[in-house]
């Protein structure tokens, strides 16, 4: 019973298994960068980023070109964008940022309604097809997958000093801006490869929701970026079973699993007593 | 090596003078203190200097000629707005000011962990080492940050109003530390607004959008130059009253 009901679907249909390893290298992705996004405050560049690719997607659908180069484009241009008004703009940068992203949104509506599939298209790109994910894109996937964990694990560092502070970064021979914008292409990254799985809307839960659960009970920085992983893809795998048993689409029903793990968390962290900066000997400590 | 060598230096943001024509000279071992009100430089003198902020004008050498070596400086400002929510251990948080020595990808050695450990216990927050940093008091955390700057073992060290949120004891205990890091020929910059604090620094210069006085603390610290620093001058005589003189008319409140 146990078995038919948690494992069987994975073990009978190859479909559904492709799709719970995607989902799975998505969800490593994610809590590397999903951490930083969250421990710096980045969310709503995040959300800009995960919804500034459709134009992109959109034009590489109507040209036949892949829609991952079409991201990447995007994902280039969203850069630029958040770049020039963080540095131009009088306004605050969240209004700019949030200008942009609508904008951006809006173009890639208004491309996408050229197609013949106007509401099929824009279905796939924001909610993703998780279940129609084909070998060489897992290939591509779990590429990206290592060159960001490879990323991060070099820039380990100026990433935890930029969390810290910037000044530090800068004080430390890390200039701030440089390692700012490696950030940044690793969530650009992770949103363009992801894109395909869980689609551009839900890419953006993904990032935030298994790393916001994981900062709950997290007093590390790696130890943080393990648990989100673990997070994201224990949603991953329930989301895929409701998906399977309860026919819901299969993307946002993993991103709803990972909301729904994070308020369970929190309501878990309520209850546990808090934890105050209790004396304890350091003697040996080491990281 | 002189420290910090200033001529016809001007700071400020964009390009916008906050402070001009600054001369001083800062030699290895000296304590300076930077005394003015809120928005008078302060802060803006000790980023230029730390290279966070460029100079508008002037030149300015730090730790000898040619660009600043990394961890040569060690900074604490005064806003770490991240510290409330970041899932570090204080001894994380610490250890930071060693990477600089290590770049991207030098091994921290035994020589780290011991800085590391003698800048937790000097503060006294050895026992908070693995404490989450969002956990602790204001306090704490201004212990741990100042615990970080010292931990760096740089040539100059630059403190924004590091007395702040630190109760008596841990205040005598930081300015023990700093009098240590002036004695092995550290040079360190205080921003501050308390005038005690000025005081037990070798020089003083007063900020107040220009160099009101720069000089030996005994000599800098007057009534007259305190009230052309601040506008006011708070003094506390038997039984709690306080006159405040006004710098126009000298009038005298009692309260």
């Amino acid at each position: 019973m146990i078995y038919d009901c948690l494992i069987a679907p994975f073990a009978a249909n190859a479909f559904l298994l492709n799709a719970l390893l995607a989902g799975v290298l998505v969800s490593i992705a994610c809590g590397i960068v999903g951490t930083f996004v969250v421990l710096r405050g980045l969310a709503f560049i995040g959300d800009a980023l995960a919804h500034g690719v459709l134009p992109g997607v959109a034009i590489a659908m109507l040209l036949g070109l892949p829609g991952m180069v079409g991201a990447a484009a995007g994902a280039l241009g969203m850069i630029f964008g958040i770049g020039f008004i963080t540095r131009r703009s009088n306004l605050s940068s969240d209004t700019a940022i949030g200008l942009l992203f609508v904008g951006m949104l809006a173009l890639g509506v208004a491309i996408v309604s050229r197609s013949h599939a106007f509401s099929g298209d824009l279905v796939r790109i924001l909610f993703g097809e998780i279940l129609g994910i084909r070998a060489t894109e897992l290939a591509i996937q779990l590429a990206a997958t290592l060159v960001i964990a490879l990323t991060a694990r070099i820039c380990y560092r100026p990433f935890l000093l930029l969390c810290f502070s910037p000044e530090q970064a800068e004080l430390s021979g890390f200039p701030p801006r440089r390692y700012h914008a490696i950030m940044l292409a690793l969530i650009a990254l992770t949103v363009v490869v992801s894109f395909r799985t869980v689609g551009t809307l839900l890419v953006f839960g993904m990032l935030l929701a298994p790393a916001a659960s994981a900062a709950l009970f997290s007093r590390k920085i790696t130890t943080m970026i393990l648990t989100a992983s673990g997070i994201g893809a224990g949603s991953v795998y329930l989301g895929l079973l409701a998906s399977y048993h309860f026919n819901l689409a299969a993307g946002a029903a993993i991103t709803l699993a990972a909301s729904i793990l994070f308020f369970l968390l929190l309501w878990v962290r309520q209850l546990l007593p808090a934890s105050p900066a209790r004396p304890r000997m350091a003697q040996g400590a080491r990281p | 090596m002189t420290a910090v060598l200033a001529s016809q230096l001007c700071v400020g943001h964009q390009g916008e003078t906050v402070v001009a024509d600054l001369n001083f000279r800062l030699e290895p071992g000296q304590v300076l203190a930077l005394v003015g009100s809120n928005g008078s430089g302060k802060t803006t003198l000790l980023k230029t200097i730390a290279g966070l902020l460029p100079p508008v004008s002037g030149t300015l050498e730090v730790l000898g000629p040619g660009p600043r070596r990394a961890g040569g400086i060690a900074y604490m400002g005064q806003f770490h707005p991240s510290s409330f929510m970041l899932p570090l251990r204080v001894y994380d948080v610490v250890r930071m000011a060693r990477y600089a020595a290590h770049g991207l990808f030098g091994r921290m050695n035994a020589a780290d962990e011991q800085a590391v450990q003698e800048a937790l216990a000097t503060l006294g927050v050895l026992d908070l080492a693995e404490a989450p940093l969002n956990a602790l008091s204001g306090g704490q955390r201004q212990r741990v940050f100042l615990a970080q700057a010292f931990a760096r073992d740089a040539g100059l060290v630059l403190l924004d109003e590091p007395a702040a949120n630190l109760d008596a004891g841990a205040r005598a205990i930081y300015r023990k530390r700093v009098r240590q890091l002036s004695e092995a020929g550290c040079s360190i910059i205080i921003a501050t607004h308390d005038i005690d604090e000025a005081a037990e620094c070798d020089t003083t210069m007063l900020l107040a959008h220009r160099v009101v006085a720069f000089g030996p603390s005994a000599e800098i610290l007057t009534q007259e130059a305190l009230l052309a620093t601040f506008g006011m001058v708070g003094k506390y005589r038997e039984g709690g009253i306080v006159i405040v003189e006004r710098e126009h008319g000298h009038e005298d409140c009692e309260h």
